[in-house]
Protein backbone atom coordinates (compact mmCIF):
# COMPACT_ATOMS: atom_id res chain seq x y z
CA UNK A 1 0.00 0.00 0.00
CA UNK A 2 1.14 3.41 -0.76
CA UNK A 3 1.69 5.27 2.45
CA UNK A 4 3.38 8.29 3.64
CA UNK A 5 5.97 7.49 6.68
CA UNK A 6 3.88 9.17 9.06
CA UNK A 7 0.85 7.61 8.51
CA UNK A 8 2.03 3.74 8.61
CA UNK A 9 3.10 4.91 12.18
CA UNK A 10 -0.40 5.90 13.35
CA UNK A 11 -1.95 2.57 11.63
CA UNK A 12 0.86 0.63 13.81
CA UNK A 13 -0.34 2.23 17.00
CA UNK A 14 -3.77 1.93 16.54
CA UNK A 15 -2.74 -1.50 15.41
CA UNK A 16 -0.08 -1.89 18.77
CA UNK A 17 -3.11 -0.82 20.98
CA UNK A 18 -4.99 -3.59 20.26
CA UNK A 19 -2.73 -5.95 21.24
CA UNK A 20 -3.21 -7.59 24.73
CA UNK A 21 0.01 -6.65 26.30
CA UNK A 22 -0.28 -2.92 25.70
CA UNK A 23 -3.40 -2.09 26.92
CA UNK A 24 -3.48 -0.54 30.43
CA UNK A 25 -5.84 1.07 32.56
CA UNK A 26 -5.59 4.88 32.64
CA UNK A 27 -7.44 7.12 34.42
CA UNK A 28 -11.05 8.02 34.07
CA UNK A 29 -12.26 9.01 30.10
CA UNK A 30 -9.36 11.04 28.86
CA UNK A 31 -9.61 10.77 25.40
CA UNK A 32 -5.79 10.96 25.37
CA UNK A 33 -5.39 7.43 23.91
CA UNK A 34 -2.81 6.44 25.66
CA UNK A 35 0.39 8.26 27.47
CA UNK A 36 2.88 5.59 26.59
CA UNK A 37 3.25 7.13 23.52
CA UNK A 38 5.59 9.50 22.66
CA UNK A 39 3.40 12.59 22.42
CA UNK A 40 2.95 13.08 18.66
CA UNK A 41 3.16 16.59 18.98
CA UNK A 42 4.97 19.20 21.40
CA UNK A 43 1.65 20.91 21.18
CA UNK A 44 -0.04 18.21 22.99
CA UNK A 45 2.65 17.13 25.55
CA UNK A 46 2.68 20.96 26.37
CA UNK A 47 -0.42 21.62 26.57
CA UNK A 48 -1.70 20.89 31.08
CA UNK A 49 -3.95 17.51 31.26
CA UNK A 50 -6.83 17.14 33.50
CA UNK A 51 -6.95 14.05 35.83
CA UNK A 52 -2.78 13.62 35.65
CA UNK A 53 -0.22 13.99 38.71
CA UNK A 54 2.57 16.29 38.01
CA UNK A 55 5.04 15.10 36.05
CA UNK A 56 8.13 13.34 37.09
CA UNK A 57 11.39 15.06 36.46
CA UNK A 58 12.60 12.35 34.30
CA UNK A 59 9.11 13.06 31.89
CA UNK A 60 9.60 16.53 32.18
CA UNK A 61 13.20 16.20 30.75
CA UNK A 62 11.96 13.83 28.37
CA UNK A 63 9.57 16.17 27.10
CA UNK A 64 12.36 18.88 26.37
CA UNK A 65 14.27 16.89 24.47
CA UNK A 66 11.26 15.71 22.47
CA UNK A 67 10.68 19.57 22.07
CA UNK A 68 14.16 20.51 21.26
CA UNK A 69 14.11 17.71 18.72
CA UNK A 70 11.14 18.62 16.89
CA UNK A 71 12.68 22.59 16.92
CA UNK A 72 15.90 21.47 15.51
CA UNK A 73 13.63 19.60 12.67
CA UNK A 74 11.50 23.13 12.01
CA UNK A 75 14.82 25.76 11.87
CA UNK A 76 17.08 22.53 9.71
CA UNK A 77 14.08 22.59 7.12
CA UNK A 78 13.35 26.31 7.14
CA UNK A 79 17.46 26.55 6.45
CA UNK A 80 17.49 24.30 3.82
CA UNK A 81 15.27 26.44 2.18
CA UNK A 82 16.83 29.51 2.96
CA UNK A 83 20.32 27.86 1.73
CA UNK A 84 19.29 25.95 -1.82
CA UNK A 85 17.65 29.80 -2.47
CA UNK A 86 20.53 32.14 -1.88
CA UNK A 87 23.00 29.48 -3.71
CA UNK A 88 21.53 29.32 -6.65
CA UNK A 89 20.99 33.29 -6.27
CA UNK A 90 24.54 33.67 -5.74
CA UNK A 91 25.48 31.15 -8.53
CA UNK A 92 23.26 33.27 -10.51
CA UNK A 93 24.83 36.09 -10.73
CA UNK A 94 28.14 35.24 -10.43
CA UNK A 95 27.35 33.27 -13.65
CA UNK A 96 28.71 29.86 -12.43
CA UNK A 97 25.11 29.11 -13.52
CA UNK A 98 23.37 30.37 -16.87
CA UNK A 99 20.75 32.84 -15.34
CA UNK A 100 18.76 33.02 -18.78
CA UNK A 101 18.68 28.77 -18.79
CA UNK A 102 18.24 28.42 -14.95
CA UNK A 103 16.87 31.54 -14.06
CA UNK A 104 17.03 32.79 -10.26
CA UNK A 105 15.07 33.42 -7.35
CA UNK A 106 14.93 36.70 -7.75
CA UNK A 107 13.80 36.98 -11.15
CA UNK A 108 10.90 34.48 -9.81
CA UNK A 109 9.90 36.66 -7.63
CA UNK A 110 10.11 39.55 -9.96
CA UNK A 111 7.82 37.52 -12.24
CA UNK A 112 5.35 36.69 -9.82
CA UNK A 113 5.48 40.33 -8.46
CA UNK A 114 4.59 41.83 -12.07
CA UNK A 115 1.89 38.76 -12.83
CA UNK A 116 0.51 39.20 -9.34
CA UNK A 117 -0.62 43.05 -10.24
CA UNK A 118 -1.88 42.27 -13.16
CA UNK A 119 -3.95 39.58 -11.30
CA UNK A 120 -2.84 36.75 -13.72
CA UNK A 121 -1.56 34.48 -11.73
CA UNK A 122 -4.51 34.36 -9.39
CA UNK A 123 -6.53 33.45 -12.53
CA UNK A 124 -4.39 30.93 -13.41
CA UNK A 125 -3.55 29.65 -9.78
CA UNK A 126 -6.99 29.67 -8.96
CA UNK A 127 -8.58 27.96 -12.23
CA UNK A 128 -5.87 24.88 -11.55
CA UNK A 129 -6.48 24.48 -7.71
CA UNK A 130 -10.71 24.28 -8.49
CA UNK A 131 -9.51 21.30 -11.11
CA UNK A 132 -7.62 20.09 -8.86
CA UNK A 133 -10.15 19.99 -5.98
CA UNK A 134 -12.82 18.88 -8.27
CA UNK A 135 -11.04 15.96 -9.54
CA UNK A 136 -9.93 15.02 -5.86
CA UNK A 137 -13.79 14.73 -4.88
CA UNK A 138 -14.64 12.97 -7.36
CA UNK A 139 -11.48 10.38 -7.17
CA UNK A 140 -12.35 10.29 -3.45
CA UNK A 141 -15.90 9.62 -4.35
CA UNK A 142 -15.72 6.80 -6.95
CA UNK A 143 -12.74 4.93 -5.78
CA UNK A 144 -14.04 4.35 -2.11
CA UNK A 145 -17.83 3.63 -4.04
CA UNK A 146 -16.23 1.57 -6.63
CA UNK A 147 -14.39 -0.70 -3.51
CA UNK A 148 -17.09 -1.31 -1.61
CA UNK A 149 -18.96 -2.76 -4.53
CA UNK A 150 -15.92 -4.89 -5.15
CA UNK A 151 -15.89 -5.71 -1.81
CA UNK A 152 -19.59 -6.58 -1.46
CA UNK A 153 -19.15 -8.88 -4.72
CA UNK A 154 -16.49 -10.99 -4.89
CA UNK A 155 -17.39 -12.37 -8.52
CA UNK A 156 -17.18 -8.80 -9.69
CA UNK A 157 -13.98 -8.06 -7.94
CA UNK A 158 -12.19 -10.84 -9.77
CA UNK A 159 -13.78 -10.46 -13.06
CA UNK A 160 -12.79 -6.52 -12.96
CA UNK A 161 -9.34 -6.94 -11.29
CA UNK A 162 -7.15 -7.89 -14.78
CA UNK A 163 -8.75 -4.66 -16.25
CA UNK A 164 -8.06 -1.90 -13.05
CA UNK A 165 -4.20 -3.15 -13.19
CA UNK A 166 -4.13 -2.42 -16.65
CA UNK A 167 -6.09 0.75 -16.64
CA UNK A 168 -3.71 1.88 -13.92
CA UNK A 169 -0.80 1.09 -15.39
CA UNK A 170 -1.87 2.90 -18.87
CA UNK A 171 -0.35 6.17 -18.94
CA UNK A 172 -2.59 8.77 -18.74
CA UNK A 173 -0.63 11.28 -20.35
CA UNK A 174 -0.74 9.62 -23.80
CA UNK A 175 -4.77 9.39 -23.11
CA UNK A 176 -5.12 12.99 -22.86
CA UNK A 177 -5.42 14.07 -26.55
CA UNK A 178 -7.78 11.33 -27.28
CA UNK A 179 -9.82 12.62 -24.48
CA UNK A 180 -9.44 16.03 -26.11
CA UNK A 181 -11.45 14.73 -29.30
CA UNK A 182 -13.74 12.42 -26.90
CA UNK A 183 -14.87 15.26 -24.53
CA UNK A 184 -13.81 18.62 -26.03
CA UNK A 185 -11.44 21.44 -25.71
CA UNK A 186 -12.54 22.77 -21.97
CA UNK A 187 -12.38 21.97 -18.34
CA UNK A 188 -14.12 18.69 -18.39
CA UNK A 189 -11.77 17.55 -20.10
CA UNK A 190 -9.09 18.33 -17.52
CA UNK A 191 -10.71 16.50 -14.56
CA UNK A 192 -11.59 13.37 -16.55
CA UNK A 193 -7.79 13.41 -17.46
CA UNK A 194 -6.89 13.91 -13.84
CA UNK A 195 -9.41 11.66 -12.23
CA UNK A 196 -8.27 9.08 -14.78
CA UNK A 197 -4.26 9.74 -13.16
CA UNK A 198 -5.81 8.60 -9.78
CA UNK A 199 -8.73 6.77 -9.73
CA UNK A 200 -7.64 3.45 -10.33
CA UNK A 201 -4.62 3.07 -8.10
CA UNK A 202 -7.16 4.06 -5.49
CA UNK A 203 -9.83 2.19 -5.80
CA UNK A 204 -6.87 -1.20 -5.93
CA UNK A 205 -5.49 0.17 -3.06
CA UNK A 206 -8.97 0.57 -0.96
CA UNK A 207 -10.38 -2.69 -1.81
CA UNK A 208 -6.97 -4.50 -0.99
CA UNK A 209 -7.40 -2.55 1.99
CA UNK A 210 -11.18 -3.22 2.53
CA UNK A 211 -10.34 -7.11 1.58
CA UNK A 212 -7.83 -7.11 4.83
CA UNK A 213 -10.40 -6.68 7.84
CA UNK A 214 -10.42 -8.96 10.24
CA UNK A 215 -12.52 -12.13 9.46
CA UNK A 216 -12.97 -12.28 13.30
CA UNK A 217 -14.72 -8.85 13.28
CA UNK A 218 -17.36 -10.01 10.64
CA UNK A 219 -17.85 -13.16 12.70
CA UNK A 220 -18.62 -11.52 15.58
CA UNK A 221 -21.26 -8.91 13.97
CA UNK A 222 -22.62 -11.98 12.15
CA UNK A 223 -22.87 -13.90 15.41
CA UNK A 224 -24.71 -11.15 16.61
CA UNK A 225 -27.51 -11.51 13.90
CA UNK A 226 -25.51 -8.57 11.55
CA UNK A 227 -26.02 -9.15 7.57
CA UNK A 228 -23.18 -7.98 5.09
CA UNK A 229 -24.73 -4.12 5.33
CA UNK A 230 -24.19 -4.48 9.03
CA UNK A 231 -20.31 -5.60 8.12
CA UNK A 232 -20.02 -2.70 6.02
CA UNK A 233 -21.43 0.26 8.19
CA UNK A 234 -20.32 -1.02 11.55
CA UNK A 235 -16.77 -2.67 10.58
CA UNK A 236 -15.52 -1.85 7.31
CA UNK A 237 -16.09 1.98 6.83
CA UNK A 238 -15.06 2.83 10.70
CA UNK A 239 -12.29 0.72 10.37
CA UNK A 240 -10.90 1.76 7.13
CA UNK A 241 -10.86 5.49 7.64
CA UNK A 242 -7.07 6.43 8.63
CA UNK A 243 -6.64 3.71 5.30
CA UNK A 244 -9.42 6.19 3.29
CA UNK A 245 -7.41 9.30 4.79
CA UNK A 246 -3.57 7.86 3.59
CA UNK A 247 -4.98 7.23 0.49
CA UNK A 248 -6.14 10.61 0.37
CA UNK A 249 -3.09 11.87 0.66
CA UNK A 250 -1.37 10.34 -2.43
CA UNK A 251 -4.75 11.71 -4.39
CA UNK A 252 -4.11 15.28 -3.94
CA UNK A 253 -1.05 14.89 -5.69
CA UNK A 254 -1.58 12.72 -8.45
CA UNK A 255 -5.10 14.81 -9.10
CA UNK A 256 -3.06 18.10 -9.63
CA UNK A 257 -0.51 15.96 -12.04
CA UNK A 258 -3.49 15.22 -13.64
CA UNK A 259 -4.47 18.40 -14.14
CA UNK A 260 -1.25 19.47 -15.12
CA UNK A 261 -1.12 17.09 -17.51
CA UNK A 262 -5.10 18.49 -19.01
CA UNK A 263 -3.77 21.98 -18.86
CA UNK A 264 -0.83 21.21 -20.72
CA UNK A 265 -2.87 19.82 -23.79
CA UNK A 266 -6.50 22.08 -23.30
CA UNK A 267 -6.72 24.50 -21.99
CA UNK A 268 -7.13 28.39 -22.16
CA UNK A 269 -6.44 28.74 -18.36
CA UNK A 270 -4.37 26.94 -15.53
CA UNK A 271 -0.60 26.84 -14.49
CA UNK A 272 -0.32 24.09 -16.90
CA UNK A 273 -1.68 26.30 -19.70
CA UNK A 274 0.72 29.08 -18.56
CA UNK A 275 3.62 26.61 -18.76
CA UNK A 276 3.01 25.47 -21.70
CA UNK A 277 2.51 28.94 -23.27
CA UNK A 278 5.56 30.20 -21.70
CA UNK A 279 7.66 27.32 -22.98
CA UNK A 280 6.48 27.61 -26.20
CA UNK A 281 8.13 31.38 -26.24
CA UNK A 282 10.89 30.28 -24.02
CA UNK A 283 10.83 31.61 -20.88
CA UNK A 284 12.48 30.02 -18.21
CA UNK A 285 11.62 32.57 -15.63
CA UNK A 286 7.79 31.58 -16.37
CA UNK A 287 7.97 27.90 -16.46
CA UNK A 288 10.08 28.08 -13.26
CA UNK A 289 7.94 30.29 -11.61
CA UNK A 290 4.52 28.47 -12.09
CA UNK A 291 6.47 25.37 -11.24
CA UNK A 292 6.97 26.62 -8.31
CA UNK A 293 3.55 27.67 -7.41
CA UNK A 294 2.25 24.27 -8.52
CA UNK A 295 4.95 22.72 -5.96
CA UNK A 296 3.48 25.04 -2.98
CA UNK A 297 -0.07 24.00 -4.02
CA UNK A 298 0.77 20.84 -3.32
CA UNK A 299 2.62 21.77 -0.29
CA UNK A 300 -0.85 22.98 1.81
CA UNK A 301 -2.79 20.67 0.78
CA UNK A 302 -0.84 17.75 1.81
CA UNK A 303 -0.70 19.79 5.24
CA UNK A 304 -3.95 20.20 5.94
CA UNK A 305 -4.76 16.59 5.03
CA UNK A 306 -2.13 15.37 7.47
CA UNK A 307 -3.81 17.02 10.16
CA UNK A 308 -7.27 15.87 9.40
CA UNK A 309 -5.47 12.20 9.54
CA UNK A 310 -4.38 13.13 12.86
CA UNK A 311 -8.01 14.03 13.75
CA UNK A 312 -9.44 11.27 12.83
CA UNK A 313 -7.83 8.91 14.41
CA UNK A 314 -7.65 11.26 17.90
CA UNK A 315 -4.31 10.88 18.29
CA UNK A 316 -3.75 14.63 19.11
CA UNK B 1 -33.67 -31.80 33.57
CA UNK B 2 -34.52 -31.33 30.03
CA UNK B 3 -31.61 -30.99 27.10
CA UNK B 4 -31.77 -27.54 26.07
CA UNK B 5 -29.26 -27.98 23.01
CA UNK B 6 -29.18 -31.21 21.07
CA UNK B 7 -26.49 -32.50 18.72
CA UNK B 8 -27.27 -35.40 16.49
CA UNK B 9 -24.41 -36.98 13.93
CA UNK B 10 -22.89 -33.71 13.40
CA UNK B 11 -20.05 -33.75 10.02
CA UNK B 12 -18.63 -30.86 8.01
CA UNK B 13 -15.71 -30.66 5.65
CA UNK B 14 -14.00 -27.38 4.67
CA UNK B 15 -13.81 -27.40 0.75
CA UNK B 16 -11.21 -25.95 -0.95
CA UNK B 17 -9.41 -26.58 -4.88
CA UNK B 18 -6.64 -28.34 -3.08
CA UNK B 19 -8.91 -30.86 -1.77
CA UNK B 20 -11.57 -31.45 1.41
CA UNK B 21 -10.60 -31.46 4.68
CA UNK B 22 -12.71 -33.03 7.51
CA UNK B 23 -13.31 -31.28 10.50
CA UNK B 24 -15.61 -32.76 12.44
CA UNK B 25 -17.46 -36.59 11.94
CA UNK B 26 -20.55 -38.13 13.14
CA UNK B 27 -20.12 -35.78 16.27
CA UNK B 28 -23.01 -36.55 18.45
CA UNK B 29 -24.39 -34.93 22.64
CA UNK B 30 -26.66 -33.43 24.21
CA UNK B 31 -26.24 -30.14 26.86
CA UNK B 32 -28.67 -29.80 29.07
CA UNK B 33 -30.28 -26.63 30.48
CA UNK B 34 -28.35 -24.78 32.67
CA UNK B 35 -25.41 -27.31 32.52
CA UNK B 36 -22.28 -25.85 31.83
CA UNK B 37 -20.34 -28.24 29.05
CA UNK B 38 -16.55 -27.87 28.60
CA UNK B 39 -15.08 -29.62 25.00
CA UNK B 40 -11.49 -30.39 24.76
CA UNK B 41 -9.56 -31.67 22.11
CA UNK B 42 -6.04 -31.27 20.45
CA UNK B 43 -5.51 -28.55 17.96
CA UNK B 44 -7.27 -28.88 15.01
CA UNK B 45 -9.80 -31.24 16.22
CA UNK B 46 -12.25 -28.65 14.63
CA UNK B 47 -13.91 -27.04 18.08
CA UNK B 48 -14.32 -24.12 16.33
CA UNK B 49 -15.85 -25.61 13.78
CA UNK B 50 -18.33 -26.89 16.18
CA UNK B 51 -19.47 -23.33 17.53
CA UNK B 52 -19.96 -21.90 14.55
CA UNK B 53 -22.36 -25.26 13.34
CA UNK B 54 -24.09 -24.50 16.66
CA UNK B 55 -24.57 -20.66 16.47
CA UNK B 56 -25.38 -20.93 12.50
CA UNK B 57 -22.23 -19.81 11.02
CA UNK B 58 -21.86 -22.18 9.07
CA UNK B 59 -24.64 -24.77 7.72
CA UNK B 60 -23.87 -28.66 8.94
CA UNK B 61 -23.17 -31.08 5.79
CA UNK B 62 -24.75 -33.90 7.98
CA UNK B 63 -26.78 -34.15 11.06
CA UNK B 64 -28.74 -31.89 13.14
CA UNK B 65 -28.70 -29.34 15.92
CA UNK B 66 -31.81 -28.99 17.81
CA UNK B 67 -32.69 -26.18 20.71
CA UNK B 68 -35.73 -27.79 23.06
CA UNK B 69 -36.07 -30.20 20.50
CA UNK B 70 -36.55 -28.15 17.34
CA UNK B 71 -34.03 -27.73 14.47
CA UNK B 72 -31.66 -24.36 15.23
CA UNK B 73 -33.00 -22.77 11.76
CA UNK B 74 -36.42 -22.94 12.90
CA UNK B 75 -35.78 -22.35 16.89
CA UNK B 76 -36.48 -18.69 17.94
CA UNK B 77 -33.91 -19.15 20.62
CA UNK B 78 -31.11 -16.81 20.49
CA UNK B 79 -27.14 -17.95 21.08
CA UNK B 80 -24.74 -16.39 22.46
CA UNK B 81 -21.13 -16.56 20.62
CA UNK B 82 -18.24 -15.13 22.14
CA UNK B 83 -14.67 -15.01 20.07
CA UNK B 84 -11.22 -15.54 21.51
CA UNK B 85 -10.44 -12.01 21.21
CA UNK B 86 -13.00 -9.77 22.97
CA UNK B 87 -12.87 -7.73 18.92
CA UNK B 88 -14.26 -4.22 21.04
CA UNK B 89 -14.09 -1.76 18.32
CA UNK B 90 -11.82 1.17 19.15
CA UNK B 91 -13.62 3.43 17.02
CA UNK B 92 -16.97 3.24 19.60
CA UNK B 93 -17.15 3.60 23.42
CA UNK B 94 -17.26 0.73 26.02
CA UNK B 95 -21.17 1.61 26.01
CA UNK B 96 -21.65 1.42 22.04
CA UNK B 97 -19.34 -1.63 22.05
CA UNK B 98 -21.70 -3.68 24.47
CA UNK B 99 -24.86 -2.10 22.59
CA UNK B 100 -23.31 -3.48 19.01
CA UNK B 101 -25.49 -6.41 19.30
CA UNK B 102 -29.30 -4.55 19.58
CA UNK B 103 -27.90 -2.20 17.75
CA UNK B 104 -27.63 -4.55 14.83
CA UNK B 105 -30.81 -5.89 15.76
CA UNK B 106 -32.55 -2.69 16.03
CA UNK B 107 -33.94 -3.48 19.52
CA UNK B 108 -31.88 -0.16 21.40
CA UNK B 109 -34.34 1.70 22.97
CA UNK B 110 -33.50 3.85 26.23
CA UNK B 111 -34.58 0.75 28.72
CA UNK B 112 -32.19 -1.63 27.24
CA UNK B 113 -29.60 0.99 27.27
CA UNK B 114 -30.43 1.78 31.27
CA UNK B 115 -30.08 -2.19 31.48
CA UNK B 116 -26.90 -1.88 29.83
CA UNK B 117 -25.75 0.35 31.86
CA UNK B 118 -26.57 -1.35 34.78
CA UNK B 119 -24.77 -4.25 33.43
CA UNK B 120 -21.45 -2.62 33.17
CA UNK B 121 -21.85 -1.36 36.70
CA UNK B 122 -22.57 -4.78 38.01
CA UNK B 123 -19.49 -5.86 36.70
CA UNK B 124 -17.02 -3.14 37.32
CA UNK B 125 -17.68 -1.36 34.24
CA UNK B 126 -19.56 1.73 35.19
CA UNK B 127 -16.93 4.16 35.18
CA UNK B 128 -15.51 3.01 31.86
CA UNK B 129 -18.74 3.79 29.92
CA UNK B 130 -17.36 5.84 27.59
CA UNK B 131 -13.97 5.05 27.71
CA UNK B 132 -12.37 3.84 24.61
CA UNK B 133 -11.41 -0.30 24.91
CA UNK B 134 -7.91 0.79 24.93
CA UNK B 135 -7.79 2.64 27.83
CA UNK B 136 -9.38 -1.06 29.52
CA UNK B 137 -7.40 -3.93 31.08
CA UNK B 138 -7.21 -7.27 29.08
CA UNK B 139 -9.54 -8.61 31.79
CA UNK B 140 -12.02 -5.68 31.94
CA UNK B 141 -12.35 -6.34 27.66
CA UNK B 142 -13.31 -9.18 27.75
CA UNK B 143 -16.24 -8.88 30.54
CA UNK B 144 -17.29 -5.98 28.27
CA UNK B 145 -17.22 -8.84 25.09
CA UNK B 146 -19.18 -10.90 27.75
CA UNK B 147 -21.84 -8.21 28.86
CA UNK B 148 -22.10 -7.22 24.45
CA UNK B 149 -23.16 -11.05 24.56
CA UNK B 150 -25.32 -11.28 27.26
CA UNK B 151 -27.21 -8.21 26.33
CA UNK B 152 -28.96 -10.32 23.83
CA UNK B 153 -30.08 -12.65 25.93
CA UNK B 154 -29.02 -15.47 24.73
CA UNK B 155 -31.04 -19.07 25.30
CA UNK B 156 -27.40 -20.94 25.17
CA UNK B 157 -23.83 -19.00 25.49
CA UNK B 158 -21.03 -20.59 23.38
CA UNK B 159 -17.40 -19.42 23.93
CA UNK B 160 -14.43 -19.92 21.98
CA UNK B 161 -11.18 -19.88 24.34
CA UNK B 162 -12.18 -16.44 25.09
CA UNK B 163 -9.60 -16.36 28.14
CA UNK B 164 -7.02 -17.61 25.74
CA UNK B 165 -5.81 -14.11 24.96
CA UNK B 166 -4.71 -13.48 28.38
CA UNK B 167 -2.25 -13.34 30.67
CA UNK B 168 -2.17 -16.15 33.35
CA UNK B 169 -3.40 -14.40 36.10
CA UNK B 170 -5.99 -12.59 34.18
CA UNK B 171 -7.12 -15.52 32.96
CA UNK B 172 -7.56 -17.21 36.42
CA UNK B 173 -9.65 -14.54 37.45
CA UNK B 174 -11.27 -13.46 34.14
CA UNK B 175 -12.54 -17.27 33.43
CA UNK B 176 -13.56 -16.70 37.97
CA UNK B 177 -15.91 -14.02 37.25
CA UNK B 178 -17.72 -14.64 33.67
CA UNK B 179 -18.41 -18.60 34.82
CA UNK B 180 -19.77 -17.34 38.09
CA UNK B 181 -21.83 -14.78 35.98
CA UNK B 182 -22.82 -17.59 33.56
CA UNK B 183 -23.77 -19.91 36.67
CA UNK B 184 -25.49 -17.23 38.79
CA UNK B 185 -27.70 -16.48 35.47
CA UNK B 186 -28.01 -20.20 35.02
CA UNK B 187 -26.91 -19.99 31.32
CA UNK B 188 -26.65 -23.18 29.34
CA UNK B 189 -22.85 -23.01 28.11
CA UNK B 190 -20.74 -24.61 25.69
CA UNK B 191 -16.95 -23.59 26.20
CA UNK B 192 -14.14 -24.70 23.93
CA UNK B 193 -10.71 -24.96 25.52
CA UNK B 194 -7.39 -26.26 24.91
CA UNK B 195 -6.62 -25.98 28.85
CA UNK B 196 -7.57 -29.08 30.59
CA UNK B 197 -7.21 -27.78 34.03
CA UNK B 198 -9.64 -24.38 32.85
CA UNK B 199 -11.99 -27.34 31.64
CA UNK B 200 -12.20 -29.46 35.15
CA UNK B 201 -12.76 -25.39 37.08
CA UNK B 202 -15.81 -24.61 35.37
CA UNK B 203 -17.43 -27.57 33.23
CA UNK B 204 -20.00 -29.57 34.85
CA UNK B 205 -18.99 -32.06 32.34
CA UNK B 206 -16.42 -32.60 29.49
CA UNK B 207 -16.51 -33.61 26.19
CA UNK B 208 -12.71 -34.98 24.96
CA UNK B 209 -12.97 -34.85 21.45
CA UNK B 210 -10.19 -36.97 19.23
CA UNK B 211 -7.57 -35.40 16.54
CA UNK B 212 -8.94 -34.27 13.28
CA UNK B 213 -11.44 -35.47 12.10
CA UNK B 214 -12.66 -35.00 15.28
CA UNK B 215 -15.10 -37.51 16.96
CA UNK B 216 -16.35 -37.67 20.40
CA UNK B 217 -14.13 -40.21 22.32
CA UNK B 218 -15.77 -39.79 25.78
CA UNK B 219 -17.66 -37.53 28.13
CA UNK B 220 -16.28 -36.89 31.58
CA UNK B 221 -18.73 -36.07 34.57
CA UNK B 222 -17.35 -33.84 37.00
CA UNK B 223 -18.30 -33.44 40.32
CA UNK B 224 -17.05 -30.96 43.43
CA UNK B 225 -18.41 -30.80 46.93
CA UNK B 226 -20.24 -27.39 47.05
CA UNK B 227 -17.96 -25.79 48.86
CA UNK B 228 -15.54 -26.18 45.90
CA UNK B 229 -17.96 -24.95 44.02
CA UNK B 230 -16.38 -21.96 41.99
CA UNK B 231 -13.25 -22.39 39.53
CA UNK B 232 -10.24 -21.00 41.62
CA UNK B 233 -11.82 -23.35 44.56
CA UNK B 234 -12.10 -26.12 42.58
CA UNK B 235 -8.27 -26.08 41.47
CA UNK B 236 -7.43 -26.68 45.49
CA UNK B 237 -9.72 -29.54 45.70
CA UNK B 238 -8.48 -32.86 45.89
CA UNK B 239 -10.64 -34.20 42.79
CA UNK B 240 -8.66 -31.82 40.81
CA UNK B 241 -5.91 -33.83 40.09
CA UNK B 242 -7.41 -36.35 39.94
CA UNK B 243 -9.84 -35.33 37.28
CA UNK B 244 -6.73 -33.88 35.55
CA UNK B 245 -4.88 -37.37 35.08
CA UNK B 246 -7.74 -38.50 34.05
CA UNK B 247 -8.50 -36.27 31.35
CA UNK B 248 -4.44 -35.96 30.10
CA UNK B 249 -4.59 -40.01 29.91
CA UNK B 250 -8.00 -39.78 27.72
CA UNK B 251 -6.08 -37.18 25.32
CA UNK B 252 -3.09 -38.51 25.14
CA UNK B 253 -4.45 -42.25 24.17
CA UNK B 254 -5.18 -40.60 20.78
CA UNK B 255 -1.60 -39.25 20.47
CA UNK B 256 -0.33 -42.93 20.67
CA UNK B 257 -2.25 -44.27 17.86
CA UNK B 258 -1.32 -41.59 15.75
Amino acid sequence: MKTKPDETADTQDTFRAERPENRRISRGSDPEVSESRPAPRVKSADQPEKKQPPLSRRQREFLEQERRHRTNVRIVRVMMLVLLLALWELFASFGVIDAFIFSSPSRIAACFLRMSRDGSIFLHTGVTLLETLVSFGLVVVIATAAAMLLWISRSLAEILEPYLVMLNSLPKSAMAPLLIVWLGNNMRTIIVAAVSVAVFGSILTLYTGFRQTDPDKIRLIASLGGTRRDVLLKVLIPSSVPLIISNMKVNVGLCLVGVIIGEFLSARAGLGYLIIYASQVLSRVHILTRLHIVLFLGLPNFHLLTLQAHDNISLI
Amino acid sequence: MKEKLQVKDLSYAYHELSGETPALSHISFDVEDGEFLAVVGPSGCGKSTLLSLLCGLLEPEEGAVLIDGIPREKSRAVIGYMLQRDHLFEWRTILSNVSLGLEIQKRLDSAAKEELRQMLTAYGLGAFQQARPSQLSGGMRQRAALIRTLALKPDILLLDEPFSALDYQTRLSVCDDISSILRARKKTAVLITHDLSEAISVADRILVLSGRPGRVKSVLKIEFAPEYDRPLARRNALEFSAYFNQLWKELRTDEDKT
